[in-house]
This record gives structure tokens, C-alpha cells and sequence, in this order.
């Protein structure tokens, strides 16, 4: 490999600097010892003990990790059966409704599950109402995790298990299950992640009275941005990346650009 | 009653014929190959007789009974793909014990078996082994022997060999027969490769266009091949157009337009006046530099025009008096001697009068 010329450095320094400083400082001050981000005071973890006695902060937690885990399970299952589909029936219009989620603005696909929620199911607005948002914006992901996965597999190992005495469900039991296992953790963990981070469709269809960390923020730092919620960003991020790092781990396919 | 008989089978896609009124009938412990060139429904045919594909018309008995309907599970017998399709997740001896768990066989019993296929494959010693830790020879291998394990009526194998490079494909043919006679168990194998098709085969069927063009024993097909097609597609052969001058009992005359009389012998009543092809195998066909030793009935002057030497065997291409070319084989028999003859050499060929056959068009 070729040395890179100094001025390519420092721009890629530059992109990385603008991308994670902001985290850093987060990072940083939510170990300030003082009320102000202004200036370094001196260390202290005292933010965080006070989130532990925080009773809406931990509220909103709860929620958040609840709906987390229930929309990723959901999500993964449903989602893995879109991917089997698209991958099996080759159907044209399936893949075209599974993504189009996705790549919706959010705010749309807040604005409209809202007006779905209220006008046409006439549901009352609470944790089931941001369940089934959840589940509806993560099950492209997991359906296109999944697809991959298959499309990368030798296709007459299926046809070798039918012909050596494998019903269609053992099949699917002793073959095809383990083989996207990997796709399905990976995908878990992406949709556990998108679900603990939403913010845009979640503030559309949580209604009152329920909570999730995010919303949480943002309702504290309309008031000003304390050391608290540096601390609470700071757990987030960490949670996020720990997610991030071991879908790529257990899928590694997964975070190429190349599907 | 054969063991697997195939009636007037037809398989359609869309509006091209895949498989066109295919009536075959294949005998216990068999090694019966389906040869042809891509495309020809050989594959089509397999895949009928597993069960992934079903026929739009006629059947396929096993054992007299109709396999119609009977999904591929249910069928008893089993297929060697391609591309070997070993499950990827699975240890070499968990993927041979796979079918014994899927048929419901007790733990000791799968243990005794699968040691007994990994023995017979010579591949005990890699029972723990992942596929993707595996040889091309030994996957070949570990697929042939996860399609023995459960002693299935019936093999299929869809060119097994296609994969290998040129050396290993000669050890798997010689390893496949011996296995064959070994498990006695019928095998139907497919390939486009007549070297292969001739090497293994107690019976061969040669297809084209989704039709059994000719279904012999391997030396009844190159000496005799029914048709054009055959003569063609088995083994290198010159065909000469020519017509009948004279038939009487034995002996045939022809005539070709260019070459002049052909003398030959035929069995069949053929009349005069017949038209069709003259088809001579390269190494009937004798090559000498003086006219004296080419003494056989057939003999005709030319010039080497090109030729191939191939250590045990020089391949010649001969063009003769009027621009017609033939191809002629000589063993490099002689020794101290590497080549006979040059190119550009003035040489006659010649060939006994039983060498060809008369193919009618």
C-alpha cells in the first residue's frame, strides 16, 4: 500500500474530529463535578447515582428496554419471515412494501401511524401503540439481514435435506434455522438498538403518560441541558455501541457495504 | 421387473419441450448414465425421478409402483448434487448420520453406520472435519457417502465429477466404480462428458433435445452408433457424406461425391441409391508413407496437414486429393521413434473395409 499523502490525513482527521467530538464532550461532562457545561470543574460520578434515584428517568428506562426487547423479538420473527419469502417466492411487490419503511422519513411514518392509531383503530396512544411502530419500522432491516444471508447459501443444501429423508419443517428445523441464526441475532440487535434510539415516531405515537428514555431527554433538556442527561446520553451510547459491535461480531457480513 | 422405469415422460416450461416422451427402464443394480449436451434434459430427468420437479406427462415407477405425487423425502432414494450440498454447519459425520436421523434409526445403530460409510469413502480419519476444511475429492467423497448411508434403492448423481480438475476426475471414476460394485446399489448418473459416460457405465442413454437418441451398452454406442448425433457426440469421428452404389447381403459400396468409392460392410438391408453418412472412428484409420504398406481394402492419397503428438498416441489431420480432411490416430508404438510422419508429408491413409458404418440421414 501506497503512503497516503499528509493532507488526506488531516481531512479524514477533521471528519472524524466533527463526527466524535460532540460525543466526546457528552462523554466528558457528564463526569463534571458542576451544574454548568461550561468549564471543567472536577471529576465526579455523582450524576449517575442521582440518575439511579431518578423515578421517571428510571420509568422511561424501563419502558424503553421493555419495548425494546418485545419490538426486536416480534420484529425478528416477522421479519424473518419476509426475508424467507423474498428469498424462496421471489415475489416482486414483497420486497417493495418490506422496504419502503425503511426508507420513509420518519416523520411520515410518525405523522401516519398517528393519524392509523387514532382515526382508523381508534387506539388509545401508550406502550402497545409505539410496540407496533416499532415493530413496523425494524422488520426491513432484519427481512434484508435475512435475505442476504440465504442468498449467499448453495441452494440445493435445502433440496439435498428433502431428498435425504427431511420433512419440510425439519428442513427448515435442522437446516435453514441455524444457517441464518447468525442473521436473526444480528438482526435483533440492530432492531433492539433502532427501537431503544427512536425518538421522531416515537414522540408521534406515545401519547401521555408513557415515557421512554429519549422522550425522557428531551423533556429535560427543554428546561436546559443538565450533567443528568450527559449521563443518561453517555449510557445510551454506550448500550448503542456494545449492541453495534456485537451484530457485526456475530454476523460480519452485516456492516459491508456490499449486501 | 425393473427397478426404476420411466413412461413416456414429458416435462414442459412454458412452451419449450424439456423432456420429450422419455421411456427408460433401469435395472437393479445398474450403473445407468444419461449423456448429453447442456440443455438436452438430462438434469430435467433427474430431478423428476428425486422429486423436485414433477412430469406434465407419463410416469415413474419404482418397483412397479408410480412415484407420482410422492414427495422427495418419501422417495428411497437419494441424490449426489453438483455442488455436493453438504450442510455447511454440520461435521462430516453429522452430516453422513443425517439421513439415518431422519428415518428415525437409534443413536448406536447411526454411530455403527456412519463409521461403516466414512470407512467405505476412506475418510475416517476426517469424521470431525468441517466441509469447509475439506479437499474437493474428499466433499465428493463425504456427499457419496451421506447418499449411500441409508442404502437407498436408487443414486442419482448429477455430474458429481464436474467440479474436480482433471487428475482427481480420473481417481473419482475408478473410486465410483469400484463403490458401485461394492454397495451394488443403482445408480443413474449425469454428465455431458462421454469420456466419463463410457468410463463407468454399464448402459448409457444419449440425449438431445429432451429425447433419447440412442440407449446402449458403452461399446455399442461408439462402434455403433445409431445416428449422426451419436456417432458425433461420442468420441471423435470423421462422417463422410456418401450414397449407396451397391448392397448385396454383406458387402456395401458407397460413394462419396469427393473421396470416390467406399467399400463397407452392412448387416442390415440397405437399398440402393440411399443417401446418409460414412462415420469412421480417427484411430481405424491407418496412416503409411509408402502406398505398399497401406495394404487395407479402403486407401486414398493426401498430405499431413496438421498433427498432434500426445506421447502414446499421434493425432493426424490428413487433407486428401480434393480438399476433404480426416482424421486419423497411430500409436507411437515403435520405439526409437518419436513421430512417423511431418506435416506436410505425402501420405495414404487407409482403413479395413468393416472399419465404418453407414448411418442413413
Amino acid at each position: 500500500m501506497s503512503r497516503l499523502p499528509t493532507w488526506l490525513w488531516a481531512a479524514a482527521l477533521a471528519v472524524y474530529a466533527f463526527l466524535y467530538i460532540p460525543l466526546a464532550v457528552v462523554v466528558l461532562f457528564s463526569f463534571n463535578d458542576s451544574m454548568l457545561n461550561a468549564e471543567w470543574v472536577g471529576f465526579t460520578t455523582g450524576w449517575y447515582v442521582k440518575l439511579l434515584h431518578d423515578a421517571d428517568m428510571l420509568r422511561a428506562a424501563g419502558n424503553s428496554v421493555l419495548i425494546a426487547l418485545v419490538s426486536s423479538s416480534v420484529a425478528t420473527l416477522l421479519g424473518a419471515m419476509a426475508g424467507l419469502a423474498m428469498h424462496r417466492y421471489r415475489p416482486r411487490w414483497l420486497p417493495f412494501l418490506v422496504l419502503t419503511p425503511v426508507a420513509m422519513p420518519e416523520i411520515l411514518l410518525g405523522v401516519s401511524l398517528l393519524l392509523f392509531f387514532r382515526q382508523v383503530l381508534d387506539l388509545t396512544l401508550g406502550l402497545v401503540s409505539i410496540l407496533i411502530a416499532h415493530v413496523s419500522f425494524s422488520i426491513g432491516f432484519i427481512a434484508v439481514i435475512v435475505r442476504a444471508r440465504l442468498a449467499g447459501m448453495d441452494e440445493s443444501i435445502f433440496e439435498a435435506a428433502r431428498d435425504l429423508g427431511a420433512t419440510p419443517w425439519a428442513t427448515f428445523r435442522r437446516i435453514t434455522l441455524p444457517l441464518i441464526l447468525p442473521a436473526l441475532l444480528a438482526g435483533f440487535l440492530m432492531a433492539f438498538t433502532l427501537s431503544i434510539d427512536d425518538f421522531v415516531i416515537t414522540f408521534f405515537v406515545a401519547g401521555v403518560g408513557v415515557n421512554t428514555l429519549p422522550l425522557q431527554i428531551y423533556s429535560m433538556i427543554k428546561v436546559a441541558v443538565t450533567p443528568e442527561v450527559n449521563a443518561v446520553s453517555t449510557l445510551l451510547m454506550a448500550l448503542t455501541l456494545t449492541l453495534i459491535i456485537l451484530a457485526s461480531r456475530i454476523a460480519p457480513d452485516l456492516l459491508r457495504t456490499r449486501a | 421387473m425393473p427397478l426404476l422405469e420411466l413412461r413416456n415422460l414429458t416435462r414442459r416450461f412454458g412452451s419449450l419441450e424439456a423432456v420429450k416422451d422419455v421411456s427408460l427402464a433401469i435395472e437393479a443394480g445398474e450403473f445407468f448414465t444419461l449423456l448429453g449436451p447442456s440443455g438436452c434434459g438430462k438434469t430435467t430427468i433427474l430431478r423428476m425421478i428425486a422429486g423436485f420437479d414433477a412430469p406434465d406427462g407419463g410416469d415413474i415407477l419404482l418397483d412397479g409402483v408410480s412415484l407420482a405425487g410422492v414427495p422427495p423425502e418419501k422417495r428411497p432414494l437419494h441424490t449426489v448434487f453438483q455442488s455436493y450440498a453438504l450442510f455447511p454447519h454440520m461435521s462430516v459425520a453429522g452430516n453422513i448420520a443425517f439421513p439415518l436421523e431422519m428415518s428415525g434409526k437409534s443413536a448406536p445403530e447411526i454411530r455403527r453406520r456412519v463409521g461403516e460409510a466414512l470407512e467405505l469413502v476412506h475418510l475416517t480419519d476426517k469424521a470431525d472435519r468441517f466441509p469447509h476444511e475439506l479437499s474437493g475429492g474428499q466433499k465428493q467423497r463425504v456427499a457419496l457417502a451421506r447418499g449411500l448411508v441409508n442404502k437407498p434403492r436408487l443414486l442419482l448423481l448429477d455430474e458429481p465429477l464436474g467440479a474436480l480438475d482433471a487428475k482427481l476426475r480420473v481417481e473419482m471414476q475408478s473410486e465410483l466404480i469400484a463403490l458401485q460394485r461394492e454397495v451394488g446399489i443403482g445408480f443413474v448418473f449425469v454428465t455431458h462428458s462421454q469420456q466419463e459416460a463410457l468410463a463407468l457405465s454399464h448402459r448409457i442413454a444419449v440425449m438431445r433435445d429432451g429425447r433419447v437418441e440412442q440407449c446402449d451398452e458403452p461399446d455399442k454406442l461408439y462402434t455403433q452408433p445409431a445416428n449422426r448425433f451419436v456417432a458425433d457426440f461420442v468420441g471423435r469421428i470423421n462422417l463422410i457424406e456418401v450414397t449407396v452404389t451397391s448392397s448385396s447381403k454383406v458387402l456395401l459400396g458407397l460413394q462419396s461425391p469427393r473421396l470416390g468409392d467406399i467399400a463397407a460392410t452392412d448387416l442390415r438391408p440397405i437399398a440402393v441409391g440411399e443417401r446418409g453418412v460414412f462415420a469412421l472412428r480417427p484411430e481405424l484409420v491407418r496412416v503409411h508413407g509408402h502406398k505398399e504398406s497401406a495394404d487395407l481394402k479402403n486407401r486414398f492419397q493426401g498430405r499431413v496437414r496438421a498433427l498432434l503428438y500426445l506421447g502414446d498416441v499421434t493425432h493426424y489431420t490428413v487433407e486428401l486429393a480434393d480438399g476433404m480432411v480426416l482424421e486419423a490416430l497411430m500409436p507411437n508404438a515403435a520405439p526409437g521413434r518419436a513421430k512417423f510422419h511431418e506435416v506436410g508429408d505425402a501420405v495414404w491413409v487407409c482403413w479395413r473395409h468393416d472399419a465404418g458404418v453407414f448411418l442413413r440421414d
